[in-house]
């Protein structure tokens, strides 16, 4: 047997651990220089943008049927349980009965009194106590929500939506606790089965996520109205607030509108026509 | 004297430590799967990344992917190869289900051979799968 020193084991070891650490580190430098490095990522060509989104409803418009037009149409689309559907007891097997204090909505109707509670005056014109007022998420430009989350599930996106990543959410619900308007929804059981026809083009949610409404963000980036746009018979407008050519701007320009609770601070981004 | 004793303590030691794989070894015969290309995979030819470097990273690239959509708006993903996909799953013609159409041959085979249990289908959902 060769009589080895310690020291020429030593640099033969050395030199050994060089050449089972380069292989790595020479695929690591090559990494960047393909694959995903050289790839652009960009917007449709028909994307619709703003400096801020905002919607203006008209609340002469607005009528019982048309509200359920409205309501209907987004939560079909964005696939919104609905807990008085009835569960298909094939395919989901074992549901376990419905809480209904649990709902989840994303656009719905409420009372003068409650979507504008320091509005509400002693001798208020008495029209108001009947008219169907639809209340949403309001993209505030301060969004309680998007600070309160500790995630950043809940963001503020560069054109003014409040948007969630539902990948991220914890289902803490500290952003229900922050938002004023009740505009967001915990799921607390599966939704799947509470969803009448399921719609491909967006995803349901899973057990323990919060949702609101993301103002149609996936319809927005392919040229698109959002669906209470479409649905309202020209009682909702969605534009730009930003832009003081925009036909947002000029319907606030015309008419007299309020916004909920905007003493708060908040400052909403759905404005109402009265 | 003691050599004996030591070499035969190692090589039981040595089988011991080994006995997983000596297991899986014995028992198992399911070769893992290939994943499967059927349909319009088959005859398009063009993905986002090569075969290999689809293998090893889609799970990164479907994060990137991700974030870029629900982040920055960005819903178009041009490649480096030229080809340009919608950065989505499962909607339209250009997302990944679009083209790999069978999601049990593509996806859920190697992913049940592996035993990792992506969340994506809780929330996303298999066109072909709603009737």
């Amino acid at each position: 047997m060769m009589k080895k020193s310690r020291r020429s084991f030593l640099k033969v070891a050395g030199i050994a651990a060089i050449g089972l650490g380069a292989a790595p580190a020479m695929n690591f430098a090559a990494s960047g220089s393909n694959g995903t490095a050289l790839a652009v990522k960009s917007k449709n060509e028909n994307v619709l943008f703003a400096h801020r989104w905002g919607m203006v409803i008209d609340t002469n418009k607005i009528t019982d049927e048309v509200v359920e037009n409205i309501v209907a149409a987004c939560h079909k689309a964005h696939n919104v349980p609905d807990f008085n559907h009835k569960v298909d007891e094939e395919k989901f097997p074992g549901t376990r009965p419905v809480n209904h204090k649990q709902e989840v909505k994303w656009i719905w109707e409420e009372h003068f009194q409650y979507a504008f509670p320091d509005k509400e005056d002693e001798f208020l014109a008495e029209k108001f106590h009947d008219l169907p007022f639809l209340v949403t998420c309001n993209h505030c430009k301060n969004a309680p929500c998007v600070k309160a989350c500790p995630t950043q599930a809940t963001f503020k996106r560069e054109d003014g939506i409040v948007l969630m990543d539902f990948h991220r959410c914890i289902g803490c619900r500290f952003c229900m606790a922050a938002c004023p308007y009740g505009a967001r929804s915990f799921n607390f059981r599966d939704p799947r089965p509470f969803v009448e026809e399921i719609n491909p083009d967006f995803p349901t949610r899973s057990k323990g996520v919060v949702e609101k409404c993301n103002l149609c963000a996936e319809r927005l980036a392919k040229g698109e109205q959002p669906h209470c746009v479409e649905a309202s018979e020209g009682a909702i407008l969605v534009g730009d607030l930003e832009d003081p050519e925009s036909e947002v701007r000029a319907l606030l320009n015309e008419n007299y509108t309020i916004r909920r609770k905007q003493s708060l601070g908040t400052e909403p981004s759905v404005y109402y026509v009265m | 004297m003691n050599k004996n004793y030591i070499i035969t303590g190692l090589v039981i030691f040595v089988l011991t430590v080994l006995s997983p794989f000596w297991f899986n070894m014995i028992t198992t015969t399911q070769a893992a799967p290939e994943p499967e290309l059927v349909g319009k995979a088959k005859t398009e030819k063009k993905c986002v990344l090569g075969k290999y470097e689809m293998r090893a990273n889609h799970m990164s690239l479907l994060d990137e992917w991700r974030d870029s959509v629900v982040r920055n708006a960005d819903r178009m993903y041009t490649a480096a190869n030229g080809n340009s996909f919608n950065m989505s799953l499962s909607t339209g013609e250009n997302s990944c289900l679009g083209c790999h159409e069978d999601k049990a041959k593509f996806c859920d085979s190697c992913h049940t051979y592996a035993s990792v249990n992506p969340y994506c289908w809780e929330c996303h959902t298999n066109p072909k799968e709603i009737k």
